[in-house]
């Protein structure tokens, strides 16, 4: 019976050990050395390749759907090992190929040293085998995800990926901890860019702790604040708003100058993430070019807000350029929503891409320099006054606006505009046929979706002061759009997390700035694979792609049962 | 119009003069592919509250007529006058919006949105919610939506929906479900022509009588008047008080259940396809 479990037990060993090598190969294990994940103990180097084999051995353990079986609790482990086993051979075999074999005419960093971090400069024969065994051990545990029960699987799992989290962004925690005076506390808890041992305990217990609670307790206690009375909710949801406030208010201060930076960046993306969201999550229109509506934003703002803009000479303050800018946004929406009102899917994607592609080239052009400046841009655009470009000052402006468009966003999304576009999301000709005018939605998706665009746009030409085309190129685009896969198509604060780990994590983690593409891929892939619905989906969504912790025996038997066709519903 | 549903009285409709204005009228439609004609010449008229089946063998034209009584598509030529509005030209939500309503022959539910809001959906043309008093939720705006989740309840409840369904994703219901769905969200937009293509394909005897039931109530409670095209024959006997047999795209035959139980060609036409691709 083993038969089919093994078979994709060896493959899923066989291929969690390739991310780990491919990473070693282009360089992020090396680089990443001078971090530490576990003070003293690993780098975030070393860790990487092991991370996936972890998720090898969790996967390895998994029911299989085709034949609605799932392995008991011992074969699971057994499983687990054997995929990290072979997860761990594979790191094995090319470290002792690349010791052997000199390849780094082709492969740079196919160092001896490479090597020899990976297998703890233990040599060949002893490293090997450590690297099988922690491989083994680390397969095993990821298994083991599986076969405790639900609510402690999930607090496992989920403590472990926060105080990763947690360890990474030391420069950020550390920061905090300085500001608010708690120096002892930051010296117990990091060493060396990342937690100390005893920091991996208290934050793993913390977070293990918290959410094995919640996850037991959590129902009910959303059923006594569900069961306490309206007003009563209502002041507790005050209350809980308002400490929130206060805290982003305050945060520029706690954090510092360089992070606050940071922050302003992540809201920047929250806002185009916000924006994008309307047209590709809600509407379902696949817009590759949305950069052009951030470009938009910033030129129209510079032009009519600086100096230096060569075209405009009254010169406005921010704030009453603002809602011209949004105007000319709306415009700009219509204008390019009006002639792709026809096409669908991948084609969309197609043109809009060429939009982005002709802002930009436009905006560089010698034909729009007397307007656009060309390629040497606009410089010196005021701050949005009373605030001053200054990361800490600057920050609220686009907390601001975060907000409103939150609100905004979440507004729509609960009503029958919302309702219309997901119905055209799902398919057009019927939502069509149910009354919803779709030529009108599409056009308002793009129109909304380009001003919150072009609001992100004036805050960033406002932000720096200096603006070129080059600023405004197709990764802004990409950007935007993989943080909103990665938060969870189509949910706001989804939009929000995937800001802060897509936006954020790398500016913490500046040792990896050179792989984020690479490392975008990766995540999207493995997105795709294990958690289609992004990292916090709406409730609905998880109820129809989760099958994580989940899977206690009844949902199991119905998920097998769709996947034999039966008619099935998930309650 | 209850006084033509309660009407037994058989025979060929005369022509029109002593008959009320027909809810749907179609004169001479004509509906071609290039060199392919899918309608010809089909004169077609739907009187206020009656039940009438279009039945025809495969290929015979049914949901190509539908879909321009929907707007989906358009007439090459002919005339479609729905309550007295030439309806030619129109696009399908404004078609939605005068009071035709329909379902689908392979079901078309918007999948990955909840059950309600499908019907919610269904209720878009009879909301006012303008985009920017939903985008600052105005008190109108929010009874609005009490109101219409609520009516979509009641709707969820008449064709009979369990409760626990209603925040599931509409894909994941059992097929029964997603046509009593289908039928829920159609009759949201509160329609005077209800057309339903194949209400009762794929399912199992008892869930057919079940739907059979339920449409002629549905008539009866909610002043409707249906239009259905269905292959089963003893649905279409059972239900209808007129059926219109099409063949290659041509209107073969006209009349009451019995009449056309007795037509020589509908029986060719039938048998004759059967012999064949036995």
């Amino acid at each position: 019976m083993g038969g089919p479990f093994l078979r994709r037990a060896i493959t899923t060993g066989l291929l969690g050990g390739i991310p780990g090598v491919h990473l070693s190969l282009v360089g992020m294990v090396t680089a990443l050395q001078t971090r530490e994940l576990i003070s003293g103990v690993v780098t975030i180097g070393t860790a990487i390749p092991f991370i996936f084999i972890i998720i090898a051995g969790w996967y390895a353990a998994g029911p299989d759907r085709a034949l609605g079986i799932k392995p008991s609790a011992i074969q699971a482990l057994g499983l687990g090992a054997l995929a990290g086993a072979l997860g761990g051979a594979v790191l094995a075999a090319m470290c002792l190929f690349i010791t052997a074999v000199d390849v780094r005419w082709i492969l740079v960093n196919a160092t001896p040293a490479l090597a020899e971090t990976l297998q703890f400069d233990q040599g060949p024969v002893v490293g090997s085998v450590l690297q099988v065994a922690i491989g083994a051990a680390l397969g095993a545990a990821g298994a083991s995800l599986r076969v405790m029960p639900a609510s402690v699987g999930r607090a496992v799992a989920v403590g472990g990926v926060v105080t990763l989290i947690v360890s990474v962004m030391e420069p950020f925690v550390g920061a905090v901890l300085r500001n608010l005076g708690l120096k002892d506390l930051q010296d117990v808890l990091y060493e060396g860019g990342g937690l100390t041992i005893v920091g991996w305990i208290v934050v793993y217990g913390l977070v293990a702790g918290g959410t094995y609670l919640w996850s037991t307790r959590g129902d009910r206690v959303r059923a006594r604040a569900d069961a306490l009375p309206p007003d009563r909710r209502r002041v507790a949801k005050i209350v809980v708003y308002g400490l929130l406030i206060a805290v982003l208010l305050l945060l520029p201060q706690i954090v510092g100058q360089r992070l606050s930076e940071v922050l302003g960046t992540i809201g920047l993306y929250i806002l185009l993430g916000l924006g994008l969201n309307i047209v590709v999550g809600f509407a379902g229109l696949l817009d590759l070019g949305y950069v052009a509506f951030f470009a938009v934003g910033a030129y129209a703002t510079a032009i009519l807000t600086s100096p230096a803009s060569p075209a405009f000479s009254p010169e406005l303050s921010f704030w009453t350029a603002l809602p011209i800018v949004i105007i000319v946004a709306a415009l700009v929406g219509l204008f390019i929503g009006a002639p792709v009102l026809r096409l669908r899917g991948d084609y969309l994607a197609i043109v809009t891409l060429g939009f982005g592609e002709i802002a930009r080239e436009v905006f560089k052009s010698q034909w729009a320099a007397p307007v656009t400046g060309g390629a040497q841009g606009i410089l010196s655009i005021p701050p949005p006054t009373p605030f001053e470009r200054d990361p800490q000052s600057i920050y609220y402006p686009i907390l601001f606006f975060c907000i409103l468009a939150a609100i905004a966003a979440t507004s729509l999304a609960a009503s029958r505009v919302g309702r219309a576009w997901n119905a055209m999301r799902e398919d057009e000709s019927v939502a069509e046929a149910t009354g919803v005018n779709t030529t009108f939605y599409k056009l308002l998706a793009f129109a909304l979706g380009a001003t919150f665009g072009c609001v992100a746009g004036a805050l960033f030409a406002t932000k720096i002061g200096v603006i070129y085309a080059d600023s405004f190129s197709i990764l802004v685009s990409i950007n935007a759009l993989a943080l909103i896969i990665l938060g969870g198509m189509g949910n706001i604060p989804g939009v929000i997390v995937g800001a802060l780990v897509l936006v954020g994590l790398p500016e913490f983690l500046r040792e990896f700035s050179e792989y984020r593409l690479l490392v975008y891929g990766i995540v999207l892939v493995v997105m795709m694979i294990l958690r289609p619905e992004g990292l916090l989906p709406s409730r609905s969504r998880r109820a129809e792609l989760h099958e994580h912790f989940d899977d206690d025996e009844e949902m199991y038997a119905e998920e097998a049962g769709e996947e034999t066709g039966r008619p099935v519903v998930t309650a | 119009m209850s006084v033509m549903s309660t009407d037994p009285r058989p025979g060929p409709m005369p022509p029109s003069g002593e008959e009320p204005e027909p809810l749907l009228r179609a004169d001479k439609v004509t509906m071609r592919f290039g060199g392919l004609v899918a309608n010809r010449d089909i004169d077609f008229v739907v009187p206020q509250g009656s039940i009438v089946s279009l039945i025809g063998p495969n290929g015979a034209g049914k949901t190509t007529f539908f879909n321009q009584l929907t707007g989906m598509l358009e007439p090459s030529s002919g005339d479609i006058v729905f309550d007295g509005t030439s309806i030619i030209g129109l696009h399908p939500h404004e078609i939605a919006e005068l009071g035709v309503g329909r379902t689908f022959q392979n079901i078309r539910l918007f999948g990955a949105m909840s059950v309600i809001a499908n019907v919610m959906v269904g209720a878009h043309t009879r909301m006012g919610a303008s985009w920017w008093a939903s985008l600052l939720r105005l008190p109108r705006v929010r009874e609005e939506e009490a109101v219409t989740r609520k009516r979509a309840q009641e709707l969820l409840r008449l064709v009979g929906l369990p409760r626990r369904y209603e925040e599931d994703w509409a894909k994941n219901l059992p097929y029964g479900d997603q046509r009593r769905l289908e039928l829920a969200r159609a009759l949201a937009s509160n329609p005077k022509l209800l057309l339903l293509d194949e209400p009762t394909a794929g399912m199992n005897p008892g869930e057919t009588v079940q739907m059979t039931g339920l449409i002629k109530r549905l008539r009866d409670e909610l002043d409707l008047t249906v239009l259905l095209i269905e292959h089963d024959m003893k649905v279409v006997m059972g239900i209808s008080e007129r059926i219109t047999v099409l063949d290659y795209g041509e209107k073969l035959a006209e009349g009451a259940p019995e009449e056309i139980r007795a037509d020589p060609r509908v029986i060719e036409a039938y048998l004759g396809k059967q012999a064949t691709s036995a």
